[in-house]
């Protein structure tokens, strides 16, 4: 079965608008597309999509109530949920610092993006 | 001197008025100029809104990275200690007077009590404002779960309260998009983003949010009523023809939240107080190419001067201020034999700088009324023509133009339309 998938690239703010055509699961042609990246990220957003994810968790003694956080690398789309839900069980102490790894999950750094 | 004998006075080259992106860039590039400078910030910490913008996409232009947006603004936060600049947060604005070109008076308050400071120039970078319920003739009951897209990032990504659990936006602009995705993502539930448009107010990358989370999109469509005892119980939808007229089909969804995300509006009153012309289009100043006010020594910079979808920009004005101080400062002012007046020609919507002296490039940020494909971008003046795949009222055009190109030019028509 052909399939072709339409979307707008994400990568940078120029918004691409891409096609993708798919042949039993595997991708025939990228179309739109203005550089490289906006390639590779359409072949992924076709096969297996990854998305940074973003929240802020408590902590005592802060500045803030709150340090935000990031996934220092896209995780897999499906996985959100359940990455979500682990961080939901965390609770910090500041100090806490731009930059510092405060725990893993499944090799995935979680990185403070917002210090306390 | 004139005014405040019993407040403490404190003197300046340069004040700037806001610590967020484009105040932080100002203030970082005034003091790498040499100048004298204070930035003031009414929040207890710098950085404006992008503290609570936690998402990435912040930086790809101005830094040449990705970053978040407390990210974004700890790198330029740290820069400005670096340098040294002079900073007071806790300092809310009371008055900006402008006694001659080169003495202003702005006078704060703050926790030590109220201040006033003598500028030869003023860098204005307040930000906006957010348009709020009343403003988009939602009637109804006084209930409380009605919120800005801005408070409830606040509440939410500052201090960690999720704001409700079933959740109706209003507008479809990116602070809106983007706190779909972060209600989404700690568990309310996202019944609907409601625009008034017939097409999406955000960037794509933005809108794609919604399909990633399965969260219904209502093109055409207005929030006009809101229902409950205490707390929002449901809002009254009704559908737009083409000519945003009510069409009499509607519908009720029942939520706890309703989240308003209906675009910003610069936040310029003290500016209006001391004379600067407005342009009704932008809602901020009209400024010539050094950013400067229809008052002499007044800048302005950021979501102040229009409102920007890219932070990359808002700094690059900040800086662009600063230069302009620097300049007005150093000579008694702004000097140009001729200015060169920016016209808005067929689809455009907005246009700034609306003066131009031909004796620097210059950047002209630009947004169209209405989408279109397969465009040209034009001014026929000077023969300048750029072909534009898309062009979208959310996605502001950002155009450089050479002094030669400008210089010798009576006016510029900046035009949108297809070859």
């Amino acid at each position: 079965m052909r399939k072709t998938y339409r979307f707008t690239c994400i990568v940078c703010p120029l918004g691409c608008s891409i096609e993708v055509e798919v042949e039993d699961g595997k991708v025939l042609e990228v179309r739109g597309h203005t550089c490289p990246r906006g390639k590779e990220w359409a072949i992924q957003e076709v096969t297996s999509p990854k998305r940074v994810v973003m929240t802020v968790l408590p902590v005592e003694n802060g500045a803030l109530p709150t340090v935000s956080v990031k996934t220092a690398e896209p995780v897999p789309k499906e996985k959100i949920p359940e990455l979500m839900r682990f961080l939901a069980s965390l609770k910090l102490k500041a100090p806490i610092k731009i930059g510092d790894v405060v725990t893993e999950w499944k090799g995935v750094k979680i990185v403070v993006t917002r210090g306390a | 001197m004139m005014g405040f004998p019993n407040v403490p006075t404190l003197s300046y080259d340069v004040v700037v008025i806001g610590g967020g992106p484009a105040g932080m860039a100002a203030a970082i590039k005034a003091k790498e100029l040499g100048l004298k400078v204070l930035l003031l910030d009414e929040n207890d910490y710098l950085g404006g809104i992008l503290p609570q913008c936690i998402h990435p996409g912040f930086g790809i232009h101005y830094f040449g990275e990705e970053l978040t947006g407390p990210e974004f603004a700890s790198r330029l936060a740290k820069k400005l200690v670096e340098l040294g600049v002079e900073y007071r947060t806790s300092a809310r604005i009371l008055e900006i007077r402008n006694y001659s070109d080169l003495e202003k008076f702005v006078l704060f308050t703050s926790p030590s009590g109220l201040y006033g400071v003598w500028a030869r120039a003023v860098i204005y970078a307040a930000g906006a404002r957010e348009r709020h319920a009343f403003e988009i003739g939602i009637v109804g009951d006084r209930v409380s779960g009605i919120y800005t897209a801005g408070e409830a990032q606040t509440l939410m990504d500052i201090y960690g309260v999720l704001p409700g659990k079933e959740i109706v936006i209003v507008g479809s602009g990116d602070v809106g998009l983007i706190m779909a995705r972060r209600f989404a993502l700690e568990g309310a539930k996202v019944k609907a983003v409601i625009e008034l448009m017939h097409y999406p107010g955000g960037l794509a990358r933005n809108v794609m949010i919604l399909r990633d989370f399965g969260i219904p999109l209502y093109l055409g469509h207005k929030v006009v009523e809101v229902r409950g005892k205490g707390r929002v119980k449901k809002v009254k939808v009704v559908r737009i023809d083409e000519n945003l007229r009510e069409t009499g089909e509607e519908f009720w969804i029942e939520a706890d939240t309703l989240v308003i995300s209906v675009g910003l509006v610069p936040a310029v009153k003290k500016l209006k107080k001391i004379g600067v012309e407005i342009d009704p289009a932008t809602g901020g100043p009209v400024v010539n190419d050094r950013l400067e006010t229809s008052v002499p020594g007044v800048f302005v910079a950021g979501n102040s001067l229009l409102i920007n979808d890219l932070v990359d920009y808002v700094a690059e004005q900040g800086e662009m201020a600063a230069e302009g101080a620097k300049e007005f400062i150093e000579n008694g002012g702004i000097e140009s034999r001729r200015w060169t007046r920016v016209e808005k020609g067929e689809n455009i919507r907005l246009v700034v700088p609306h003066y131009l002296s031909g004796e620097r490039d210059v950047y002209l940020y630009l947004r169209v009324s209405k989408p279109m494909e397969d465009v040209e971008l034009r001014i026929p003046e000077i023969g300048k023509r750029l072909k534009l795949p898309v062009v979208k009222p959310a996605e502001m055009i950002r155009l450089k133009l050479k002094e030669e190109e400008i210089r010798g030019a009576g006016k510029l028509t900046v035009e949108v339309v297809r070859p």
